[in-house]
């Protein structure tokens, strides 16, 4: 007696058998056969946030937070924060950053990451900060995109349930300021 | 450089496992030169990008295994996208160094193994994991980040500078930016009809380009590359065994790499660093390289002209394969690498300079022919195995220098006529690292 699993000779449909039963044969046109299984891959990584942990802490307090270069003849500001700076080397400070800044580049992606395709479409922005050396790369929410523009005021909005993930803070249009 | 061998790049192929898609493009390469046996090759480097798309740890070293090349010396290459450049390199200083007279480059990825957006998060992982991955994880998104800023300081700012309504202006831009990057898919689609190693050659126009499916504004699917399985080898040697193997090999003058930060966000807003047919004045109000710019592309090209002796690269060129993984990338880049100035990446491509002479696109290409880039069809065609891509594009200038296109294509039309000096280019994540190598005709 012999086993076999199916055969396909479209490789998609071999996709949909290996989900089915786990295991298929894939026909090619020459008619070479392929035994194809199924191989599950899961694991949970311990992801430290090591010295970028205050601002993601600062985060959950509501508080966007860079870094500023110690060296008074440097004082290069990060939006996005290093703890030591890339231009001299020196090591920088934790500094709050305004919570109101422009766009400086945007997207809208319609399909992303297997992870974040349930999300789609979701607005990416390099937003940037009046006295800030570089940018921060966000969520813009509450926007759709013909609503983009570079150079759009966006202020900062906190999780008020912390993932502990860049994703705490996001961004939306600025009301007017008075 | 004295044999190259390519896989059909394809969506997938089941039937043969990394290892066997090298031993193909390895064989291929050895019978193309009858005097090259594998008991003459010195040692290997070997490329691949992502051990989670292989779900195999040292699989260079059973690729070294598989060829037979054992116990020899070898060492595995992984520099992102830009993988197979780095490879290619590599063995050009395990050859330049004296470390061995013939060296095997040889580059696979295996990207079938999982689902187009799982294979997405993958790639992905190669961006910040702390501050980028978790906001989407999708390099798309940040290609678009960079195109829609390169449109704003080349169109809006200059072309559409006299629109008042700053909304109106952006969306104008945009709009003349995506048709221009539509003409660049066009034509490396079109080239690709005439390879038999691409994945998806075909004919469009430029509104089938602009009505593909939206992936990441203003990305549409046809000016992104796509997955592939494929592997690609190089062979190079000293100049005295090139002699012995090849009455036409081909030379490689020059070398270069460059890189920048991981994070988009840390890019600077500094001065260009110029290429010796640049003035400082060209750039006096152009903040560099922002997210605008490819600055690990200029660096590598600085490097790999300085050492090739190029001054005006657009002229002494004849050719370039860059790394196209989306048409907006191919635009940045001719700028990068100074086939045009910053900000003329568009005009390059409206008066027909990167085009071929000999095809018809379906809209006008009045210089076509100045300097054709990706005539092979470039990864947006031929597809993006990582780390056979370097090396991928290493074989197709090697056939375009020795004159061996119409053989190896067993179709005439992409080759060159005569070309002299032709150049490589490979990129990885958002301009991260960037390799460029300058080959040449090493024969009369």
């Amino acid at each position: 007696m012999s086993v076999r699993p199916p055969t396909f000779v479209k490789f998609r449909d071999v996709q949909a058998e290996l989900e089915r039963s786990g295991a298929a044969i894939f026909r090619d046109a020459d008619g070479v056969e392929s035994l194809v299984i199924r191989n599950p891959y899961a694991i949970s990584y311990i992801h430290s946030y090591a010295e970028d942990t205050p601002f993601f802490l600062g985060l959950t307090e509501g508080r966007l937070r860079g870094s500023k270069c110690r060296k008074p003849k440097c004082g290069f500001v990060y939006a996005t924060p290093r703890s030591h700076c890339m231009v001299c080397g020196a090591p920088t400070e934790w500094i709050d950053l305004p919570t109101r800044g422009r766009v400086h580049s945007f997207t809208t992606c319609h399909f992303g990451s297997e992870a974040f395709l349930k999300e789609t479409p979701y607005n990416l922005a390099m937003v940037e900060f009046d006295g800030v050396g570089s940018l921060l790369l966000v969520r813009l929410k509450d926007c759709v995109e013909s609503d983009l523009y570079v150079g759009m005021p966006v202020e900062a909005r906190f999780d008020p349930n912390p993932k502990y993930s860049i994703t705490d803070v996001w961004f939306v249009p600025a009301r007017p300021s008075h | 450089m004295v044999a190259g061998g390519v896989t059909k790049f394809a969506k997938a192929h089941p039937a043969m496992d990394f290892r066997l898609m090298v031993k193909r493009a390895y064989d291929y390469a050895l019978k193309d030169v009858p005097n090259l046996t594998s008991d003459r090759i010195d040692g290997s480097r070997i490329s691949y990008f992502s051990d989670h798309f292989t779900r195999q740890l040292k699989a260079a070293s059973m690729v070294q295994d598989y060829l037979g090349l054992n116990p020899k010396g070898s060492v595995r290459i992984e520099w992102g996208g830009a993988t197979g450049g780095e490879c290619f390199q590599a063995a050009y200083e395990a050859v330049a160094s004296g470390r061995m007279d013939v060296c095997l480059a040889a580059g696979f990825e295996t990207m079938s193994r999982v689902a187009t957006w799982k294979g997405n998060e993958f790639i992905a992982l190669a961006s910040d994991t702390n501050f980028d991955f978790p906001l989407g994880g999708f390099y798309t998104g940040y290609y678009a980040l960079m195109v829609v800023r390169h449109i704003y300081e080349y169109l809006r700012l200059r072309k559409f500078a006299d629109v008042k309504d700053e909304r109106e202006a952006q969306r104008l831009a945009i709009a003349e930016g995506s048709r221009i990057m539509a003409k660049v898919s066009v034509k490396n689609h079109l080239n690709a009809l005439h390879n038999p190693y691409a994945q998806y050659p075909k004919r469009l126009t430029v509104d089938d380009v602009l009505h593909s499916e939206m992936i990441s504004y203003p990305l549409t699917r046809e000016q992104i590359c796509t997955m592939s399985d494929g592997a690609a080898v190089a062979v190079l040697c000293t100049e005295e065994r090139a002699k012995e193997l090849t009455d036409r090999p081909v030379r490689i003058t020059g070398v270069g790499c460059g890189t920048d930060t991981m994070r988009l966000a840390d890019r600077p807003f500094g001065s260009v660093p110029l290429l010796p047919h640049e003035r400082a004045r060209d750039y006096e109000d152009l903040p560099y390289p922002g997210i605008h710019s490819f600055r690990a592309g200029r660096s590598a090209g600085i490097e790999a002209y300085r050492m090739a002796g190029i001054t005006k690269p657009a002229e002494e060129l004849d050719f370039i394969e860059l790394h196209d993984a989306y048409a907006s990338s191919e635009i940045q880049t001719y700028e990068d690498l100074g086939l045009c100035k910053y900000g003329e990446g568009y005009d390059f491509v409206e008066r027909g300079d990167p085009f071929l002479k000999e095809i018809d696109y379906g809209f006008p290409t009045p210089k076509a022919g100045a300097i054709p880039v990706n005539p092979s069809g470039g990864l947006i065609a031929c597809g993006h195995p990582v780390g056979a891509t370097g090396l991928m594009q290493g074989v197709f200038a090697f056939w375009q220098l020795q004159g061996t296109i119409p053989k190896h294509f067993r179709d005439p039309a992409l080759q060159l006529d005569r070309p002299r000096r032709g150049a490589i280019h490979s990129h990885a994540g958002t301009g991260s690292s960037v390799t460029v190598s300058v080959l040449e005709r090493g024969f009369r």
